[in-house]
């Protein structure tokens, strides 16, 4: 008989995420961070010009709907800061189409949490913290500029777009590109981001301001935001902002997200108006991060492949 | 037949591993295809592709979404039928089209040729690309010195030159005017044939 319907999963990986997910809430307990629940489904999203949503259409009342499955939790957590919640966090399953490989599932968990007065540098010592709970110590941390440098040789915020497209060519991007952003995606994960975190964590923090997604601007290093990335072994396993609390700004960066896919072909992304009503009502100054549930299990069960942290992921064969 | 001509682009999303395309001019097969997706950034394919005149492999990223010229490139079972000296000539049994092979698609493969092998041909553009002979020739030893018994300085071979004027290491037991088999992938005796 076919062994096909068994989970992709090995029983010892499968109590392993049981182990992580408990020690997880652990640790947001002991520090007074509040769990949350929010759904999965919203009639508005977050644009984003590299990130497909999953759509589908309900029949509620006699009428047809239509719903984004959430890509991250962010934009109903804000919703819950801006109501008035202190420290929260939330576990969930998120939702992105056309994403699948060895690093990817269009299904997957991701812990999210949220802290009202802190900056990035001060959730980075609280992931920092949860890393050691796990057995990941001494995670360090650098600057997107300094490892830039360091493995390319080139500033990332300064050098002249040139340099970025005859150094990009000589590394194999097929296609010229006038797309400073795009030069800079590509040779940070050609040339970068594979040697990260090989030894301990890593947090790299100040992205370039073209890559600040939902982070505010940097105040004290010109053109940077203050995003932070976290790898392991070469893997992106986190992303933090000090969250970007301008509404105007928010909505110009959404908007621009939006010309971005009407560009490439994609659909536009409604955006959702709750969410800017609570920009605008105040979201109070925090940071919030986000981490992969499997990519952290796959660190810890030293698994290659995310399926085999995974009980029945799609599978691509 | 010509499956290239009605689709002259291929997107990254139909990347996978045998697909022809030109790259700067040349046509590459994709050996490795990766794809590489920043939770925030934009997603790449990096690509292994070989070219298909001379074998070397390259890497190239691709941004996903873009397309690529597709190759007018596709595999056939041709037998071969003849050399004229200049070129080797092919036959698709099933329409009878002829194809000419020159000197550098058929490479290393000529000497395993006697005729009516069939053989893979990759045609490009309709004409012979790369020829490949069978994975087993049976040939007859037109050239081998008497073998010596006790010369194990040799390794217990001798050379052999076989009816296409290929040159095979055969065991010492093994005489002119034999029939013997070869492993074109290695150039390498594998056993005699008996009659």
């Amino acid at each position: 008989m076919s062994k096909q319907w068994q989970p992709c999963a090995g029983q010892d990986v499968i109590q392993l995420r049981s182990d992580l997910l408990g020690k997880i809430r652990n640790f947001m307990n002991e520090r007074q961070i509040m769990e949350v629940d929010t759904p999965a489904l919203n009639l508005g999203s977050i644009p984003d010009s590299n990130i497909d949503s999953v759509s589908t259409s309900l029949s509620l009342l006699g009428s047809k709907q239509s719903f984004y499955l959430h890509t991250s939790p962010e934009a109903y957590m804000k919703r819950l800061l801006a109501s008035g919640c202190d420290s929260i966090y939330q576990i969930s399953k998120v939702y992105r189409d056309a994403e699948i490989g060895r690093l990817h599932q269009p299904e997957f968990s991701m812990l999210e949490w949220y802290r009202p007065e802190f900056d990035h540098h001060s959730l980075m010592d609280e992931v920092k913290a949860l890393l050691s709970t796990l057995g990941l110590d001494n995670a360090e941390r650098n600057s997107y500029e300094n490892s830039f440098m360091h493995y390319l040789d080139v500033n990332p915020h300064t050098a002249p777009l040139s340099d970025l497209q005859s150094l990009a060519g000589n590394l194999g991007l097929h296609e010229e590109s006038d797309d400073r952003s795009l030069l800079l995606e590509f040779l940070f994960s050609h040339s970068v981001s594979p040697n990260l975190g090989q030894d301990r964590p890593l947090f790299l923090y100040d992205y370039p301001e073209c890559q600040a997604a939902l982070a505010r601007l940097s105040d004290t290093t010109p053109l940077t935001s203050e995003r932070f990335e976290l790898f392991i072994q070469g893997m992106e396993i986190a992303n933090g902002y000090h969250e970007l609390c301008d509404v105007n700004e928010q909505r110009e960066r959404f908007e621009n997200e939006n010309r971005r896919r009407i560009q490439n072909g994609k659909a536009e992304i409604r955006i959702d108006e709750y969410f800017m009503n609570a920009l605008q009502a105040g979201l109070p100054k925090c940071a919030g991060v986000a981490i992969g549930i499997e990519r952290l299990l796959m660190v810890l069960s030293g698994k290659q492949h995310i399926n085999d942290v995974m009980t029945f992921p799609i599978k691509n064969d | 037949m010509h499956t290239g001509l009605d689709m002259a682009n291929y997107s990254t999303n139909e990347f996978k591993n045998g697909l022809k395309m030109m790259i700067d001019g040349d046509p590459f097969s994709i050996v490795e295809n990766d794809i590489v997706k920043p939770g925030k950034g934009q997603a790449f394919n990096r690509v292994k592709l070989r070219n298909l005149k001379n074998g070397r492999v390259i890497e190239r990223t691709f941004k996903s979404g873009d397309s690529v010229e597709a190759a007018d490139v596709m595999d056939l079972e041709l037998q071969y039928l003849y050399s004229d000296g200049d070129m080797w000539h092919f036959m698709d049994t099933n329409s009878y089209e002829q194809y000419e092979a020159d000197e550098k698609a058929m490479s290393e493969s000529a000497q395993w040729l006697k005729g009516e092998e069939m053989c893979e041909v990759t045609l490009w553009n309709g004409a012979p690309l790369t020829v490949m002979p069978p994975n087993f020739v049976e040939l007859q030893i037109s050239e081998s010195d008497p073998g010596v018994r006790g010369d194990t300085a040799s390794g217990g071979t001798k050379p052999a030159t076989l009816e296409t004027g290929a040159v095979v290491k055969v065991p010492l037991f093994v005489e002119q005017g034999e029939i013997i088999k070869v492993d074109t992938r290695t150039a390498e005796y594998v056993s005699r044939v008996k009659d």
